[in-house]
């Protein structure tokens, strides 16, 4: 069989379903961009996604380092993002306006991942998965990290759901109504973390916007409410991941490009669709 | 302690660690009450409602909130916060922040659409039904404030605590508010305490008066406090309390004429 797109679509996943990796891409991908649009969207909602972005710079010092130290990059990435949020959270105690804070620490952070890098003898592709994402690299052992990621963090968003939401809209009122805000709030950094590990491994931390932003971005755009905007997000996600692996078996181009391509119009066609109805 | 009063102090100071704010206030608020908070930036206003709702702890004293120590969460308190983070961007419908405003605090998902009826209700109660459905980045300064009363309301609260919600509203909008607040309080028979800058909104339906300033906080009813005489007491310094033909005031401080200011009363 050749591995030439046909315009058969039926025929050509058949075809990329052959190969172990691609399956292992399929899965883990799926799993990443339920979460990625969950979480995002309370991303968007909380205006995080600077944090997000920086988390993910965080996370590539660590993936470095476990590179450097002969380990998978995702346990480096769990290890130095919870880190990483959790140190926010208790930098700021506000969950808007963290700029500075968290400026500080993803600088100090990508020179440090620059460090290891540095010292790291092996070959350049290591650093460019980690930077840029390789969706064709993923282990069975880290599709199985994944799905039990994933489940863990939507588990967790059920639970936090409601409160979650007032806290995200209005801080001074859900701390009167007698919520732990900081401990949401430092939670929530937690799932962001998590949720950004797992994400790299398709994405990479430079392109981490494009599952954890912009599908939950463009969400927010199209629904007034939180559950449908939540859907709408993961739906986004979903389908900009699965064109992104199934373009990328066809072409000798990173994934990670199409995904983010996707995300990238399909958030300026809901931006200029708006500007019309204007 | 009165049998109807809402809310007792007594000998009461407040502060933050080792930095008092102010001290020995005594006063009671009764049921269906409606008190204005005033005094200058700063002076400790809103460190009353925190103290209130059960967010810090009194330095000194003992407060009473329906004949109990405040404790957080305490259901029959709405409170409207003097700061709100609604981006401009934010599409989400009016009527989804008071729905949070009342199932918020609770853990979980819960079923779709709960506490939509309540939270319409309550939108229909401040007279912004008609803002329901509209996105909440969309709104404007005084329609968001409404927005903020629903939120406040939807748990059918006994006690009202209101931050400043007159902030940024222009003059028609800020009568417009105050009407509906004591529309609600009488309607409701509920007590509401709000913090205001400029009292003369507020004058017509005021009950009672807490002006909290240089340290000290003293009660009454309006037109006791705002005289040239109580506020000169409590400033320590000369001011005086000026009234235009209307019977709207002014509070102006005469001690030092370089910095002279007026307060925003």
């Amino acid at each position: 069989m050749s591995t030439t797109f046909s315009w058969n679509l039926a025929r050509d996943l058949a075809l990329i379903w052959q190969y172990a990796f691609e399956r292992h891409a399929f899965e883990a991908g799926t799993v990443i961009a339920i979460v990625a649009g969950v979480i995002g969207y309370f991303v968007v909602l909380r205006q995080s996604s600077f944090a997000a972005h920086a988390l993910s710079h965080i996370g590539f010092a660590g993936a470095a380092g476990a590179v450097l130290m002969g380990l998978q990059p995702l346990w480096g990435l769990l290890a130095f993002t919870s880190g990483g949020g959790v140190a926010m959270a208790a930098l700021g105690r506000r969950a808007a306006g963290r700029d500075v804070q968290i400026g500080t620490v993803l600088a100090f952070m990508l020179g440090l991942g620059a460090l290891f890098m540095s010292l790291y003898k092996g070959y350049a592709t290591e650093a460019y998965s980690i930077l840029f994402g390789q969706i064709v690299g993923i282990s069975q052992q880290a599709v199985l990290v994944t799905v039990a990621a994933g489940l863990a963090l939507l588990a967790a968003v059920a639970v936090m759901y409601r409160p979650l939401l007032l806290s995200s809209l209005d801080e001074d009122v859900a701390e009167a109504r007698g919520l732990p805000t900081f401990g949401l709030g430092a939670a929530f950094m937690l799932l962001i973390a998590i949720a950004v590990s797992i994400a790299v491994q398709i994405v990479g931390v430079l392109l981490i916007f494009a599952l954890m932003v912009t599908p939950a971005a463009a969400a927010h755009r199209m629904a007034r409410r939180p559950a449908r905007g939540i859907l709408i997000s993961v739906v986004i996600a979903l389908l900009a991941t699965w064109s992104g692996i199934f373009i990328s078996f066809f072409l000798p181009v990173n994934a990670s490009f199409f995904i983010v391509t996707i995300t990238f119009a399909v958030y300026s066609a809901v931006r200029t669709w708006q500007w019309v109805r204007k | 302690m009165m049998e109807n009063d809402v809310i007792s102090a007594a000998g009461l100071a407040a502060g933050y660690e080792r930095l008092e704010v102010w001290r020995d206030a005594n006063f009671s608020v009764g049921r269906g009450e409606f008190v204005a908070v005033l005094g200058p930036n700063g002076a400790g206003k809103t460190t009353l409602f925190r103290l209130l709702l059960g967010l810090d702890k009194p330095l000194q004293g003992a407060l009473t909130i329906f004949g109990r120590p405040p404790s957080r969460g305490n259901q029959r308190i709405g409170y409207v916060p003097q700061r709100h983070a609604i981006a401009s961007e934010l599409r989400l419908e009016a009527v989804e922040l008071v729905r949070f405003g009342l199932i918020g605090n609770r853990w979980g998902f819960g079923r779709m659409g709960q506490g939509r009826d309540e939270a319409l209700a309550a939108l229909r109660a401040v007279g912004a039904a008609d803002l329901a459905r509209r996105p909440l980045g969309a709104l404007s300064g005084g329609e968001l404030q409404r927005i903020f009363f629903a939120e406040a309301l939807v748990g059918r609260p006994d006690l009202l605590l209101l931050d400043e919600p007159l902030a940024n509203l222009d003059i028609r909008r800020e009568a417009d508010f105050v009407q509906w607040v004591n529309t609600i309080v009488h309607s409701r028979g509920i007590t509401a305490l709000l913090i205001a800058h400029n009292i003369n909104p507020l004058l017509p339906v005021l009950d009672r008066v807490i002006y909290v300033a240089n340290g000290r906080v003293m009660t009454g009813r309006p037109s006791d406090i705002l005289t040239t005489q109580s506020l000169s007491d409590l400033y320590g310094i000369p001011v005086e309390v000026v009234k235009d033909s209307r019977g709207r005031i002014a509070i102006i401080g005469t001690e030092d004429p370089a910095h002279h200011h007026e307060h925003d009363l």
